[in-house]
């Protein structure tokens, strides 16, 4: 079943010199369930693509849906089936968590909005916080403290908790350990992986790290310059790239086994 | 080096404070009895500081005026921040014609001269301390709306406004609990700055007759009054003169030092 249907879609950044076309006609499928990385140098629309899809900026053109309904063109009060079930883990905890709230209140912010607890039903948000902090590794004591007591990975783990508060069925991490140190990158990674198959989620991983993408996720569609050159299994992606831009991709992968 | 400005600043506005706290349960004198025999005298005993034209205590109305010009700082420097925050917020979320619109308004208001706004209200409405403080206030209203605007604009491109967006989080909920929250070192200085200039504005609308009456003791007023006196007793203009330059100087140093002292934060926040 699909549950994210791109079709069309463009997205064009006006500035007064000239304009710059992120996205070009894109079109694209997620089957719910699926793991897609979404691959491609920087300013591939790679960014701009996923965050039309948690509709946190409009389309010039076409259309997203999410489990049959529109996503694009509706007023922001009528996306809670959106918000409650679509959560997006950022590149850098530094920038993605306010310095001036608490852990605690940064992991309940989407268990707070109206439009999201609509949708949600009865629990105990104290619990759910409590939970979820737990889920993602992180002591109990955690949720009294700033983000900048946390080291980088932890502060990762707060970004990642917070997309779980309210337990979505699709995750979207944009470039999320891309800004973190090689040796807390894998166990990140590894929490990632073990939440998606815990909770049995939708993973949309944006990198523009294919050695990353091939670790977690069977499926991909590499980018360039908006549009969407070469899609399919990742395996197949990396042994045989049909398009030149992703031999390319694929090449520049440092190799040390081969340098030894 | 800058923390040391900022400690001179506190100290310095803490002793104004405190003056001011002091005077309301003991002043050396009387701050208005007037006493015909003793007028113009030197700095001495028992009149530390001498006594003005009328013969009233000088030390006692130094005292009492600080309590003027901080009423008047914090009312004016109040009404500023209460209104030209949550607009340069607001603004900073409005489409970009009409965030125009409002910094169009807010520019010709900065370019009206202040004075010139507590003269035209206080010949509307009568010299006052409440209309000085009105006029200061409307004067200071644009620097904070520009600072809000600023500092609201850096704020909402961050990925925690982003993060929020994407929990649902409504606009205003993401004003109050993000970028209030993030812009408030930025205020903090503003006030502290404007703080300083409103005490200038009053002394100088009170030393035209502009702001506080006569009978409430204001340093401006002392001023005006020294001036005929310049040249039989010139401590007597010396005195709410050193009151006020140090008054400044003091808000002055410690919105500096603040800036100082949360810039590197503010930084790592945008």
């Amino acid at each position: 079943m699909s549950l994210f249907e791109v079709r069309g879609l463009r997205r064009v950044y006006r500035s007064s010199r000239q304009d710059v076309i992120a996205l070009e006609s894109l079109d694209l499928t997620v089957h719910a369930g699926q793991r897609l990385g979404i691959v491609g140098e920087s300013g591939s629309g790679k960014s701009t693509l996923v965050r039309l899809m948690a509709a946190l900026d409009r389309p010039t053109a076409g259309t997203v849906m999410f489990d049959g309904l529109p996503v694009t063109g509706v007023p922001e009060r009528r996306l809670g089936f959106l918000r409650s079930r679509v959560q997006m883990v950022f590149q850098d905890p530094r920038g993605s968590l306010d310095p001036r709230m608490r852990a605690r209140d940064i992991v309940a912010e989407p268990l707070v909005s109206p439009i999201v607890r609509r949708e949600l039903g009865e629990f105990d948000r104290a619990q759910r916080v409590r939970e979820v902090l737990d889920e993602v590794g992180l002591p109990p004591d955690a949720g009294d403290r700033y983000p900048h007591e946390f080291s980088g990975g932890q502060r990762q783990r707060i970004a990642i908790a917070r997309a779980l508060a309210p337990n979505p069925d699709v995750l979207i991490a944009d470039e999320a350990v891309s800004a973190l140190d090689v040796s807390v990158r894998a166990q990140v990674l590894n929490l990632l992986m073990r939440l998606v198959d815990d909770r049995g989620l939708t993973l949309i991983f944006v990198s523009h790290d294919l050695s990353v993408v091939r670790h977690l996720c069977p499926d991909a569609v590499v980018l360039q310059a908006g549009r969407i050159v070469e899609a399919g299994p990742t395996s197949a992606l990396f042994s045989q790239p049909s398009h030149e831009y992703t031999a390319r991709l694929v090449a520049a992968i440092p190799r040390f086994r081969s340098r030894l | 080096m800058k923390r040391r400005e900022l400690r001179v600043g506190i100290v310095l506005v803490g002793l104004i404070v405190a003056m001011a706290l002091v005077s309301f349960v003991w002043t050396p004198f009387s701050p208005t009895a007037v006493n015909s025999t003793l007028p113009l005298q030197p700095p001495g005993w028992p009149h530390v500081l001498g006594s003005d034209h009328m013969g009233i205590d000088t030390l006692s109305r130094i005292m009492v005026g600080a309590r003027s010009a901080l009423y008047v700082g914090v009312i004016a420097v109040g009404l500023a921040a209460v209104v030209g925050v949550p607009l340069g917020v607001a603004s900073a979320s409005l489409p970009r014609w009409a965030a125009e619109v409002v910094l169009r308004i807010t520019d010709i208001t900065y370019a009206f001269p202040a004075l010139l706004l507590a003269i035209l209200l206080a010949g509307a409405l009568g010299a006052s301390t409440e209309t000085a403080m009105v006029a200061i206030g409307i004067a200071s209203v644009p620097q904070f709306l520009r600072i809000a605007r600023a500092g609201a604009m850096s704020v909402l491109a961050s990925d925690f406004v982003l993060a929020a967006k994407a929990s649902g989080t409504t606009r205003l909920r993401i004003a109050v609990l993000h970028v209030l929250p993030n812009i408030a070192p930025l205020i903090g200085v503003q006030v502290s700055v404007s703080f300083a200039l409103a005490i200038l504005a009053e002394a100088a609308l009170s030393y035209l007759g502009l702001g506080t009456p006569s009978t409430v003791p204001s340093w401006g007023r002392m001023l005006g009054d020294a001036q005929t006196y310049l040249f039989t007793q010139p401590a007597q203009a010396i005195w709410p003169g050193l009151s006020i330059a140090l008054t400044v100087l003091g808000f002055n140093l410690v919105g500096d030092g603040l800036r100082d002292v949360l810039d590197p934060q503010l930084r790592e926040v945008a």
